[in-house]
């Protein structure tokens, strides 16, 4: 955090001046090949019991497979009754086989999906583990670059254990620099080519295994223990090795659950009913109409819709360390950024020039650009920028200028030309700098500084803005009537990134509040605030006010999120429910959140919130969906099942389908095609849109829930009417 | 036209007054349960004291759920012994309780009385003026009447302190609420509308039944007894048991038409009034209002229902000859069952209110209604009492409804579903399942276990067009009317046996305690957790959209359930009545 005394010229803090977007990783298609290689056999795996039991409503598809297929087999020896004959019984035993399969189908199906899911985690698991190549490493008994060095295998490397990394090598183990500077290209953990600096000390110091140093050399201590590091873990989670049931995936297994124990008691009770009513119904169509009613679409879907999840967290090279943290994210109230970086551009940058009275405003910008013009950081380029957007400076650089660079001695910068400022001949010195060490400078040269300029530089710092006193010192041809003076002041602003009122307001949308985090004193905070279009700011933070602010809104219920990269985030880090470390920061940091973004993207937030979001609509809107689809099997079904008993029921056959036997086994195709069909949308999830709950909530009722209701009636009927062309309705 | 204007504008005005009876109700109850000063309490507040000084209850002592549910059981439980020692002993009672010397009521009966009137259901296998003496209806029956109606409602408000209260620990003291819903409510209420009945005609006596000769020389045996102090009861606290076998149709329990309107609005006025209470205490009354326009429109659509049905008569009356068109002198329809002082009109609206409310009251014949119209009836049952509902029951159903719902649709938000800013999360969701699955085993479970064995099969009265759909229809109708506690009957089925007396006993119990103790553990979950402040990101449970969402959720996952079933009893037996084929 940065303090609230202003300063001019303050060195940039380390952030570069970058406007975040999301590299999308791995730009596999849903339907890329090799994963629908990988995804056939293992969907035929998956049909072991002991993992099928895990999942009630699948499980219970299964063994009606199972009764089928035996009943298919029993069938196969009948022989023809006094009720049944040859014809009827063949017809009989295609329809149960028919079934069988389609049963056999809808399991696999499911199976399907979930593998398809796993299947892109296991694509980028195998990139991750080429980075894990077994490595040699340097150990040093020391921390000295230049001390006794001793080869050992990367994997017996412990934590603690300090080693050299030189260029061209890979960094052997997660770790911290304890000594040097190196570029390191880290583009094996997170795509990005561009390689970055690690440096001992500070907030750039933590490497990850399995990158590479580029140039220059580091000593790192190593801070994980095989099989306990960032990559280890990265490829645990994308692979979906140990992939827990989240909170909510758990409450919604539980409705599902007890769904398919009610529709299990209706189908059983039905058969008593049945016989009472005459005739016993078929042991196939009452495990149709069972497989038809319980949530078999959400069933088969849940948990390809929470693989795929996580998988677009990757895909937008987040991690997220758990799945709860990701579902936590759709809950977000709160948002808590960082201004430096986040909202603002992490740099002050020259927005105005106020001259002095008496004093050309052009005057006072050519001086500035002068004293600028080899001023490389970005608030010198700013000024330089402004001065010739506005009065056209050409670039002509005088041959003579020697630069001053800014020091904290002095607290000034600046240019002299014709020689030295003290010197012999005709000279022209200026400086930029703070208002009190530029008015000490010009009193030095016998000039003096008017209650107007106090006025000037005190009005641009309450607005928010860094006064920059821009002076100048003439001397003349025998440097002997020197002429100091003050021109005026730049006003040094922070700016704030393009494009965050509208994130903001989208976020507001959403219900969600944003609070800026900033160093500044209240008054800059709340300009910039007002600017930047954030509900609220924490002015003056410190980690405890920080830590307070978390604290208070989630007294009150609220869920809050929150990045942060150094060491000092780390506690507020871990509070927060949503914490999202950046790559670039600190061991402390990326071990106390539940996510790190690899791109180190403060503003990623706002995505990871769209993502936890979208897994939570993709469930509700296909458990809408699965449960409103009852409705037409029920039309389906029912006639069929009494077509004996009460053939009057036909009146219930609004479809007009076209057999007992071609209705019922509609029904079960279409409840198990129809899973394929949704397989698209469980993985890449249903889009969030941020118009507010209650239109939100329309539209996906509309679509999913009278949706719902209405396609099966026409996808039955479709299927009924391919039937009938295949002479497959078996009656 | 099946439904005529003057049928409109009854049910128009019954709505009406309905609607605007709600507020000062809900606000009263509202008032009651939070200990605060009402015009009655400079009577009773000194008559609650003694009550709590002399059984030691602290009126601050709150409970957590378990102890409130303890409460709830052993007041139960005790309350059930005593009434089924009081029907056992009733030979021994003196002349002035039981002047016409009515014997000890049979153990079976006795147990399915005793469950029936603990559970609020009201179930009646025995004919009241031949099998309870007049200290057994008051003392004991209609005891239980006052109390089994408080608990519901103690039961509710202790689920509505659980919803409004934030990171707290106690839903309320159930001895608490239970003597102030008595004293405050159902007490003054109760004195005031039976001295109205009285006034109209309903006798309140303790004579000994008279014998008159009638005009054509025979003899009829007239039963007496303290009607009017048990009909209000039973209509207010939702209960439905008659003092008389035939319930409201008769005579001295329903004099006339005033009377018959005061009927049907005890029975869902404080229905109605629970709704606006739960508005009112979560702090935003459009929460209330909501719960109860889903209720006035499942309602509307069963009235109108039931009303062209029974409007349009039965094809086989009419080939048989009867009349039943609509004229100046008759209301025309399907009068089978009905009777002709309130006709089609009258009698539907107050059937379907008493199967809505699980109330039970009849002033006319389920079984003699038309398939259809018979259908709603149960439906309205099977449902779970939660169109108004039973007096708490209605509340409490609705919101386990309501948190359903929340939970299937509220993820469409991109949100954890949360429910009046409480999450719902894994023990919420585990709790309203497993109320919401002890209908569907009860109903489904019993009914195929009755129509399997042979014992449930004798039951059906063979014969009266009792078999085939029909008499699945009674099965189903028994089980749903005793689930749901509701005590009405499609008097097809002969309840009276050791078989239906203890399925139909265990039914009552189950359907009644099954149900409340995962809404009670789900009223102490739901305690205990902060409230998210409501955003532009909520989920709206205010507004038409919920509205249309909540219904859609109750007749899918309540509905559905039962619909192959009814396709192979009222459905069919519709469409074999226009057919043309009777059972």
């Amino acid at each position: 955090m940065q303090t609230d005394q202003i300063q001019p010229e303050l060195p940039t803090d380390g952030l570069e001046v970058k406007q975040w977007k999301t590299r999308r990783k791995g730009d596999l298609s849903i339907w890329d090949p090799s994963i629908i290689r990988r995804a056939i056999p293992d969907s035929f795996k998956k049909l072991d019991p002991r993992v099928q039991v895990k999942n009630p409503v699948m499980f219970v598809v299964e063994v009606g497979s199972v009764v089928t297929t035996i009943e298919f087999v029993r069938l196969l020896f009948a022989r023809p009754t006094a009720t049944l004959d040859r014809t009827h019984l063949n017809f009989e035993i295609f329809f149960v086989l028919a079934v069988a399969i389609w049963l056999w189908f809808t399991v696999v199906f499911a199976n399907f999906a979930e593998a398809m899911a796993e299947g892109r985690g296991k694509a980028q698991a195998d990139t991750l583990r080429r980075a894990r190549t077994t490595t040699m490493a340097k150990r040093l008994a020391c921390p000295d670059r230049f001390g006794k060095v001793e080869a050992v295998a990367a994997p017996e490397l412990r934590k603690g254990d300090l080693v050299l990394v030189e260029a061209g090598e890979v960094i052997p183990g997660d770790g911290d620099v304890i000594e040097g500077v190196a570029s390191v290209d880290e583009s094996a953990i997170t795509g990005e080519s561009a390689p970055v600096i690690r440096e001992s000390g500070g907030d750039r110091s933590a490497v990850t295994g399995g990158t590479r140093v580029l140039s220059d050399w580091i000593v790192v201590q190593i801070s994980a223990n095989p099989g306990e590091t960032f990559l280890d873990r990265m490829i645990a989670l994308v692979e979906g090795a140990r992939r827990q049931k989240t909170p909510n995936e758990i409450a919604l297994n539980i409705l599902i659950a007890a769904l398919t124990i009610i529709f299990l008691l209706v189908v059983v009770s039905l058969e008593p009913f049945a016989i009472y009513s005459g005739q016993a119904v078929s042991v196939t169509t009452l495990i149709a109409l069972l497989v038809c009613l319980i949530p078999t679409t959400i069933g088969g879907l849940l948990s390809a819709i929470g693989i795929a999840g996580m998988d677009r967290m990757v895909q937008r090279n987040v991690l997220a360390m758990s799945g709860r943290a990701v579902e936590a994210a759709g809950d977000v109230d709160v948002l808590l950024l960082d201004k430096t970086g986040t909202i603002t551009l992490g740099n002050r940058q020259a927005t105005r020039f106020v001259p002095l009275r008496g004093v050309e405003e052009r005057a006072l910008a050519e001086a500035a650009m002068l004293a600028s013009l080899s001023d490389e950081t970005p608030e010198g380029r700013s000024i330089v920028a402004l001065a010739r957007e506005k009065y056209g400076f050409t670039d002509a650089v005088d041959p003579t200028a020697m630069f001053i660079p800014f020091s904290a001695t002095t607290r000034m910068s600046g240019v002299d030309m014709h020689g030295a400022s003290n010197g012999t001949s005709s000279a022209h010195a200026i400086r930029k700098g703070a208002g009190d060490s530029v008015a000490a400078y010009v009193a030095e040269y016998g000039g003096t500084t008017s209650d107007e300029l106090k006025t000037i530089v005190n009005g641009i710092a309450s607005a928010g803005s860094t006064p920059l006193v821009v002076a100048e010192v003439r001397s003349g041809v025998n440097g002997t009537d020197g002429h100091a003076q003050v021109l005026g002041v730049i006003e040094l602003k922070d700016i704030v990134k393009g494009g965050m009122r509208a994130r903001f307001d989208e976020l507001r949308r959403m219900g969600i509040r944003t609070v800026m985090i900033t160093g500044d004193n209240p008054l800059t905070a709340a300009a910039i605030a007002r600017e930047a279009g954030v509900d609220d700011f924490l002015a003056q933070a410190t980690p405890e006010t920080k830590m307070k602010l978390i604290k208070e809104q989630q007294t009150g219920g609220r869920m809050v999120a929150m990045t942060g990269d150094g060491t000092n985030d780390a506690p507020a880090l871990a509070q927060a429910d949503v914490g999202v470390a950046m790559n670039t920061g600190t061991q402390a940091a990326k071990e106390a959140a539940n996510m790190v973004d690899l791109d180190s993207n403060p503003t990623k937030l706002i995505e990871v919130v769209e993502v936890g979001k979208q897994l939570l609509i993709s469930r509700g809107a296909l458990t809408t969906f699965s449960i409103a689809n009852d409705v037409a099997k029920y039309f389906a079904i029912i006639p069929a099942a009494f077509s004996i008993t009460y053939p009057q029921l036909q009146a219930l056959n609004i479809m007009h389908l076209t057999t007992p036997n071609s209705a019922v086994l509609s029904a079960v195709i279409f409840n198990a095609l129809i899973i394929v069909a949704l397989i698209p949308l469980a993985l890449r999830g249903i889009k969030y849109r941020a118009i507010g709950a209650g239109p939100l909530l329309r539209r996906n009722l509309l679509i999913y829930g009278i949706g719902g209701i209405i396609i099966p009636f026409a996808g039955i009927k479709a299927i009924d009417l391919i039937l009938q062309l295949l002479h497959l309705t078996l009656g | 036209m099946p439904v005529t204007l003057n049928s409109v504008l009854q049910v128009l005005i019954f709505m009406v007054i309905i609607l605007l009876l709600t507020k000062p109700v809900g606000l009263y109850l509202y008032k009651v349960f939070n200990g605060e000063r009402t015009w009655l309490s400079p009577v009773l507040v000194p008559v609650e004291r003694f009550f709590y000084r002399l059984s030691g209850i602290s009126e601050e002592d709150e409970q957590k759920w378990t102890g409130y549910m303890v409460s709830v059981l052993i007041f139960s439980v005790v309350g059930m012994l005593l009434l089924y020692l009081l029907e056992r002993t009733q030979q021994w009672q003196r002349t002035f309780f039981n002047p016409q010397g009515l014997p000890n009521v049979e153990p079976q009966l006795a147990f399915n009385t005793a469950a029936s009137f603990t559970t609020n259901t009201n179930w009646q296998s025995y004919t009241g003026e031949q099998t309870m003496s007049y200290l057994t209806q008051m003392a004991g029956l209609a005891f239980h009447q006052f109390v089994s109606a408080a608990v519901g409602i103690a039961l509710a408000v202790a689920l509505v302190r659980g919803l409004a209260r934030r990171s707290a620990q106690h839903l309320g003291s159930f001895w608490v609420d239970l003597v102030r819903c008595t004293l405050y409510i159902l007490l003054p209420v109760c004195i005031v509308g039976a001295l109205v009945f009285v006034s109209q005609g309903m006798i309140q006596n303790f004579n000994a039944y008279t014998v008159v000769h009638t005009l054509n020389g025979q003899t009829q045996t007239i039963a007496q007894g303290p009607v009017a102090s048990m009909e209000i009861i039973k209509d207010l606290g939702t209960n439905g048991g008659g003092f008389f076998n035939v319930n409201a149709a008769h005579p001295f329990e329903n004099p006339n038409a005033l009377t018959g309107l005061l009927i049907i609005l005890c029975e869902i006025t404080l229905g109605a009034g629970l709704f606006y209470m739960f508005g009112k205490w979560v702090g935003n009354t459009r929460q209330g209002w909501v719960l109860w326009i889903v209720s006035a429109i499942l309602f509307v659509i069963g009235v109108f229902i039931v009303i062209p049905a029974e409007q349009a008569g039965n094809p086989l009356l009419a080939s048989a000859g009867a009349n039943q068109v609509v004229n100046a002198t008759q209301s025309g329809g399907n009068m089978e069952g009905k009777e002709v002082r309130f006709g089609i009109t009258i009698s539907s609206l107050q059937e379907v209110t008493t199967t809505a409310t699980s109330t039970g009251t009849v002033m006319s014949f389920h079984d003699s209604y038309t398939p259809i119209g018979g259908l709603v009836l149960i439906s309205n049952m099977a449902l779970g009492e939660i169109i108004f509902g039973g007096v708490g029951a209605g509340l409490y159903s609705m919101l386990m409804f309501a948190i359903i719902g929340v939970f299937i649709a509220g993820l469409m938000v991109g949100r954890t579903p949360e429910y009046l800013g409480k999450k719902i999360e894994r023990k919420e969701i585990m709790m309203a399942v497993l109320a919401l699955l002890v209908s569907p085993l009860v109903i489904l479970g019993f009914s195929s276990i009755a129509i399997a064995l042979p014992a449930g099969q004798a039951g059906l009265t063979t014969g009266a067009g009792n078999l085939g759909p029909h008499g699945l229809s009674d099965i189903l109708y028994a089980f749903t009317s005793t689930n749901a506690n509701n005590g009405s009957a499609f008097a097809g089925l002969n309840g009276n046996n050791p078989f239906y007396n203890w399925t139909l006993g265990f039914a009552m119990l189950i359907g009644r305690f099954a149900e409340v103790i995962p809404l009670l553990a789900l009223g102490g979950a739901l305690v205990k957790k902060r409230v998210v402040p409501a955003g532009l990101g909520t989920f709206p449970t205010t507004g038409a959209l919920w509205v249309a969402l909540l219904i859609g959720v109750i007749l899918i996952v309540g509905a559905l359930t039962y619909f192959p079933a009814y396709s192979l009893g009222p459905i069919i037996e519709q469409l074999f009545m226009h057919a043309g084929k009777v059972f």
